[in-house]
């Protein structure tokens, strides 16, 4: 026994084949959670692959196909997806919810026109969660949206997460916002130190 | 003219979209190491100040910039025997913990991606052989991939520099190498054993040929992709390897940044990453 | 005596730092569930203060793999923003020790720190 050569790259491989999408639909239900995933991956350039991607996603109990299943929804990215995305925000499981949460932060331009509806929705956590989104949203209105939050917002939760990436992404037009909030909540210890914090990197005092 | 001087404040700001970003944390003592390199970048894009360039890092969508600022920031340089705690852990830990459960009919499979130019598969082999009692028992295969078909040849190769072979023990040297024009070449019989192959990672069909494996080193390749590519890595590399296998990063990533699919292992020597034995809910 | 703060928000983990640190406790930070089980793993702490939502694994999920392993435990206090009966019940679960609902006055953080690490409360 010993080191010895393998021959992995030239072995035939049967399942590099192209499936057709019916197929790939079929396995996409199927019992073993590797070809589950397979499905997963190969159902992108199907039509209709959002719907049935969305449909495992409700009743998939593995956390692995449900992994490459949000990376395929990430990655179709259709406004089927995104829907799908946002239901996933109100769901009560937590693992899923901040799965919906880092797929939307990989679609910009597809979030970006249903981001003020999602930052006045009436659940004070689908707000949260919607600036959790624009975190790591490349998108020019990040700053605005995250003033708007901080002026209107009754919610001292969805303010203090806007604060923390205010801190970040602020530049002088969020100044007067940040004093705002300070005096709308002048007894709570968090926002003061927030809101200092990110005035003081603004300003760079 | 560009300014490329940077505050303190800038420069905590900095750190800490970078550390979200890359899981890599400058603290102020590496101040200048840093600053260097972003003023670097900041006079190649033409900025007119830290403040210009960060808004510009920060919001273009391609992620390009972020990635040449990362290449900057992460020194990169590939020797013998590099960060060999975690080959001790394969001694020590993770193979013994491996062919516990492992069909004694079939070999163990251990694949190193990137191989780039070789000095971490072969260091592998020389591991195996001078240090695995299991050796005698069990078969190995080593699959080394890159995706760059250049450094392949190069590693195919196998000549080095005195400074890329200066940690390797003398005996291990005088057993495993010899003088060549150029350098030191590995043995050949080592060389034989390893299987190069090209292999892009985020490509499925790539990756769809390699299974099976036992324990994974991808250290410091993922520093190099954009999150949702890392993400898509994570998920090739799940389905390439064993229920039960291990997967080793470079010392400044972690999985934690990455996908929630493996489980962190303590082991003596290092901690890994496991593919677990159970699905999961 | 060694804090564990697991807070996705910058600014979170370094309002913590600061009330934690004025009051002589030493701390280390982690952005997610998963980088702390790391950090867990490596290092003992004494204390996690843990965040419930948090991308890649969450403050349930960690504690639930924390309480599997076999390290040295040590109590956990959740944060939370939600205040509802059931997170509570799920905390416990889990295997936190106590809950808060953000946001936190340090007052009340430094009362249930020095419960948690067996020191008289204020």
């Amino acid at each position: 026994m010993a080191l010895k050569k393998s021959n992995i790259a030239t072995a035939s491989s049967d399942e590099n084949e192209l499936k057709d999408c019916k197929t790939i639909g079929q396995n996409l239900l199927s019992d073993d959670a590797s070809v589950r995933r397979w499905a997963a991956r190969d159902i992108t350039h199907c039509d209709g692959a959002s719907m049935m991607l969305l449909d495992q996603l409700e009743v998939e109990t593995d956390m692995s196909v449900r992994q490459v299943i949000l990376t395929s929804l990430t990655q179709v990215g259709d406004s089927e997806a995104v829907e799908g995305l946002v239901r996933c925000l109100r769901t009560e499981d937590a693992g899923l919810r901040n799965e919906a949460i880092e797929a939307m932060k990989h679609l910009p331009k597809e979030i970006a026109p249903i981001m003020a509806c999602l930052l006045n929705d009436s659940d004070p956590d689908v707000r949260i969660f919607a600036v959790n989104i624009l975190e790591s949203l490349c998108h020019p209105d990040v700053e605005q949206w995250l003033i708007g939050v901080i002026r209107d917002d009754e919610h001292i939760n969805v303010c203090a997460t806007a604060v923390d990436l205010l801190g970040e992404v602020g530049s002088e037009q969020s100044t007067q916002a940040l004093q705002e909030l300070k005096d709308r909540f002048d007894e709570e210890p968090y926002i003061q130190f927030a809101a200092d914090l990110a005035i003081k990197r603004i300003t760079g005092d | 003219m560009s300014n490329t001087l940077i505050s303190d404040q800038e420069f905590d700001k900095f750190a800490e979209f970078f550390y979200r970003k890359t899981g890599i944390k400058f603290d102020s003592s590496k101040r200048y190491f840093v600053d260097k390199r972003v003023a670097e970048r900041i006079k190649e894009t033409d900025s007119e100040s830290f403040r210009q360039y960060f808004t510009s890092l920060r919001f273009q969508a391609s992620g390009e910039e972020l990635q040449r600022l990362t290449n900057l920031l992460t020194v990169n340089e590939t020797y013998f025997m590099r960060e060999d705690y975690q080959f001790r852990c394969l001694i020590d830990s993770m193979l013994p913990d491996v062919v516990s459960r492992h069909d004694p009919r079939k070999p163990i499979r251990i694949w190193c991606i990137p191989s780039s130019s070789g000095e971490e598969p072969y260091s592998i082999a020389m591991y195996l052989l001078e240090e695995w009692d299991g050796i005698d028992k069990w078969d190995v295969e080593l699959i080394a991939s890159d995706i760059d078909t250049t450094i392949l040849e190069t590693a195919k190769r196998g000549i080095y520099s005195e400074r890329s072979v200066r940690n390797v023990p003398p005996a291990w040297k005088r057993r495993y190498f010899k003088d060549v024009p150029g350098g030191q070449q590995v043995d050949q019989d080592i060389r034989d054993a390893v299987e190069f192959t090209r292999i892009n990672l985020s490509e499925p069909s790539d990756v769809r040929s390699i299974r099976n494996v036992d324990i994974i080193f991808c250290r410091n390749l993922l520093i190099y992709f954009d999150d949702l590519s890392r993400k898509v890595a994570a998920e090739h590399m799940f389905e390439a390897m064993s229920p039960g296998g291990y997967i080793c990063l470079g010392h400044t990533e972690s999985m934690g940044r990455i996908s929630p699919l493996y489980r962190v292992k303590k082991f003596p020597a290092a901690i890994v990453y496991q593919r677990p034995l159970e699905a999961r809910k | 005596m060694n804090i564990l703060i697991v807070d996705d928000a910058s600014t979170v983990r370094m309002y913590h730092r600061n009330v934690l640190e004025a009051a002589g406790y030493t701390v280390d930070e982690a952005v997610n569930g998963l980088e702390a089980l790391e950090k867990a793993l490596a290092n003992k702490f004494d204390l996690y203060i843990v965040d419930i939502n948090m991308p890649k694994m969450d403050g349930y999920e960690f504690l639930r793999q924390l309480r599997s392993e076999d390290v040295d435990q040590a109590p956990a206090v959740m944060v939370s923003t939600e205040a509802a009966e059931l997170d509570h019940t799920k905390a416990f679960t889990a295997g936190a020790n106590l809950y808060m609902v953000k946001p936190i006055k340090p007052l009340q953080m430094m009362t249930y720190v020095r419960l948690l690490a067996g020191e008289e409360s204020v």
